[in-house]
């Protein structure tokens, strides 16, 4: 019985291993660290600057954003709130659905959840995967994303620069995207930790509470 | 005190009753004492049962069928604790065909089904199916995308019933009784937020509904004809001076405290996936639910939750058309007899002995296959159907019904069985 038990565990192994990943194109790693509020906190002063004129984070509010990453709500509502919307809004963006349409082919979509969606990993790679391409009517293309409809917004900023800080930049905005999927994400892991010690220690005395009742059962 | 106490006691008892109750089902239960790891999975079962429910409960709150997509995510962000309670009831579905499935492999395995207790796997097996309903209907309520595209396939099969096979009606009546089928099912003329509200009233009062009376009925059989056992020995033919089972032990205290430690790993496993995997790197919630139900932006790939993935495997492994049905129809027979087979288990199984313990290699062969076979299946039903996935789902298809139809009623003739011993081995 035990080596059926092996056979069934050693079947099922390699089905796990092969998570569902549908991407045909090769994805650079993400750095994503979800402690480092620095990079957060730069990942959104640039998620505000650079992509917020098109794309909102819905389901993400500014008071919420400025309590995750110990930021002032003086200083979000000041610097990073230019619709001057509420603190307690959602960070949605002015722009109209048929406006967009008209402009880039599609309208550009909501990224409160495409680190979920997509992976972090297709989003930096996305975002460091824009180059040159004449055919294309704003002039660039996209590695991952052939025939995006999104211009190159990032163009002047990977000029100033430099590839290497442009492409930590970007990790910065992927950071700060992955926070914006799932806000509880570090918490939840945190707490994990102590639900997992509650129950370890409870553990105990519940084994031994069953060693003593069955002393007796031969 | 004591005696106002007892007296209370007395009274209701009188007139409910509450002791007699608690001694048939808990401290006079006489179950078998040789119960191994595979017997944890039954209370576990329950465990899980309880989460959903409470879990549901709280979602019921919070959750809008009008707005399914954007309330869910009102519960994971603005609700206090809401992430927990939704990852809970959404890895608690999970849980639960994990543990159910055991459960049922261990009911394989021993026999548990044989005389006297063709009803407890009778009900057990409605449970699955009810439960087979509920994970479907409450996997649409998000409205993400996969749950519109999962729902799209499955509601379309009740558009591929074969209604031309009865004599009086023609291919073109049974094409207009499908769609109407569907319609019917859909609540709408396409998939809308009229079919997320029906679905919300099935899978948080009509289906829970039917589960609960059925796990009574399921518990209720159980105690009636008492448990089996890893040996398969009937404890009750065995009994001591008092009529009590040599063999048995009440289940209360004995299990009760055996199962706790039990209870607490399997929530720690539950804690340990809810707490660091809630997507199950996306087996447990797919990434294309991610973004709302969008009837032009069919997924890459529409996979079912893994649970579901032997049956979705088994329908598309059927490529023939034969006796004047299309190959989705035989698809959908394929699916529903491999269901309906496992009602049978207990008149298909003519093996004179009960637990693989004392059976054969044959026996022992085949049931290994099977648990193989089904999880390949599982795998392949959450794969893209091409090339060696399809020829070897199409294998597996053909295994399955082999084990149930040839090897469960005549493996025996060709192995020679263990003698079963009279009391049950080992006590702990």
């Amino acid at each position: 019985m035990k080596k059926l038990v092996a056979i069934v565990l050693i079947s099922v192994l390699p089905a796990l291993g092969l998570a569902a990943e549908g991407h045909d194109v090769e994805l650079h790693k993400a750095p994503v660290n979800l402690q480092d509020k620095v990079s957060l906190q730069n990942g959104a002063k640039l998620f505000v600057n650079y992509c917020m004129g098109c794309h909102g984070l819905e389901y993400l509010r500014y008071g919420r954003m400025a309590e995750d990453l110990n930021m002032p709500e003086e200083a979000v509502a000041k610097y990073l709130n230019f619709a001057s919307d509420k603190i307690g809004d959602p960070m949605s963006n002015a722009m109209h659905a048929e406006d967009g349409k008209a402009w880039f082919g599609n309208p550009p979509p909501d990224l409160s959840l495409e680190a979920r969606y997509q992976g972090s990993d297709w989003v930096y790679s996305y975002l460091i995967g824009f180059y040159e391409d004449e055919s294309r009517p704003y002039g660039y293309n996209n590695k991952v994303f052939p025939s995006v409809g999104m211009p190159n917004v990032m163009a002047s900023l990977k000029q100033e620069l430099g590839e290497e800080e442009f492409n930590a930049a970007m990790g910065d905005i992927t950071n700060f995207l992955t926070y914006a999927a799932e806000p509880i994400a570090a918490k939840r892991e945190h707490l994990g930790v102590y639900v997992l010690l509650f129950l370890a220690i409870l553990l105990i005395p519940a084994y031994l509470l069953k060693k003593e009742y069955w002393k007796d059962v031969h | 005190m004591m005696r106002m106490v007892n007296g209370l006691i007395d009274w209701v008892d009188a007139r409910l009753p509450v002791v007699n109750t608690y001694k048939k089902h808990m401290s006079e239960y006489y179950a078998p004492k040789n119960f191994n790891f595979w017997y944890y999975f039954g209370v576990l079962s329950m465990v899980v049962l309880v989460n959903q429910l409470l879990t549901g409960v709280w979602l019921t709150m919070f959750y809008s069928p009008s707005d399914g997509f954007a309330s869910v995510e009102y519960i994971m962000r603005d609700v206090q604790w809401g992430w927990l309670i939704r990852y809970m009831h959404a890895v608690g579905a999970s849980a639960f065909f994990a543990v159910v499935y055991i459960h049922m492999f261990r009911g394989l395995m021993y026999g548990s089904y044989k005389p006297p207790r063709e009803l407890v796997w009778i009900f057990g097996m409605l449970i699955y199916v009810a439960l087979m309903a509920e994970g479907f209907l409450g996997y649409v309520l998000p409205w993400g995308n996969m749950s519109y595209w999962g729902a799209q396939v499955i509601i379309s099969l009740a558009g591929a019933i074969p209604f031309d096979v009865l004599p009086f009606i023609d291919a073109k009546d049974a094409k207009e009784i499908g769609e109407a089928l569907t319609t019917w099912v859909r609540g709408d003329f396409m998939l809308s937020t009229a079919t997320v509200n029906k679905f919300f009233a099935l899978h948080v009062v009509a289906i829970p509904i039917v589960l609960l009376a059925l796990v009574f009925l399921h518990i209720l059989a159980l105690h009636e004809v008492g448990s089996n056992n890893p040996d398969g020995v009937e404890i009750k033919q065995n009994k001591d001076e008092n009529g009590i089972p040599r063999d048995g032990i009440p289940f209360h205290p004995y299990y009760t405290v055996k199962d706790l430690p039990g209870v607490i790993i399997f929530l720690m496993i539950f804690a340990t996936v809810i707490f660091f995997f809630p997507t199950g790197g996306g087996y447990l919630i797919e990434k294309p639910n991610f973004i709302p139900a969008n009837a032009l932006k069919t997924p890459d790939h529409i996979a079912p939750v893994w649970y579901y993935g032997p049956y979705y495997a088994m329908l598309r492994a059927t490529t023939l058309e034969f006796l004047g049905m299309s190959s989705k129809a035989w698809g959908l027979i394929a699916m529903a007899g491999a269901i309906v087979i496992l009602f049978l288990v207990p008149w298909l199984d003519r093996h004179p002995v009960k637990s693989i313990r004392y059976k054969g290699l044959v026996s022992k062969i085949a049931l290994t296959l099977f648990v193989l076979d089904f999880l390949m299946l599982g795998y392949f039903g959450t794969q893209p159907a091409t090339g060696l996935a399809k020829t070897l789902a199409q294998i597996g298809t053909v295994y399955y019904f082999f084990f149930f139809i040839v090897l469960l009623p005549f493996g025996h003739r060709f192995e020679k069985s263990k003698p079963v011993p009279e009391r049950v081995t080992g006590g702990h």
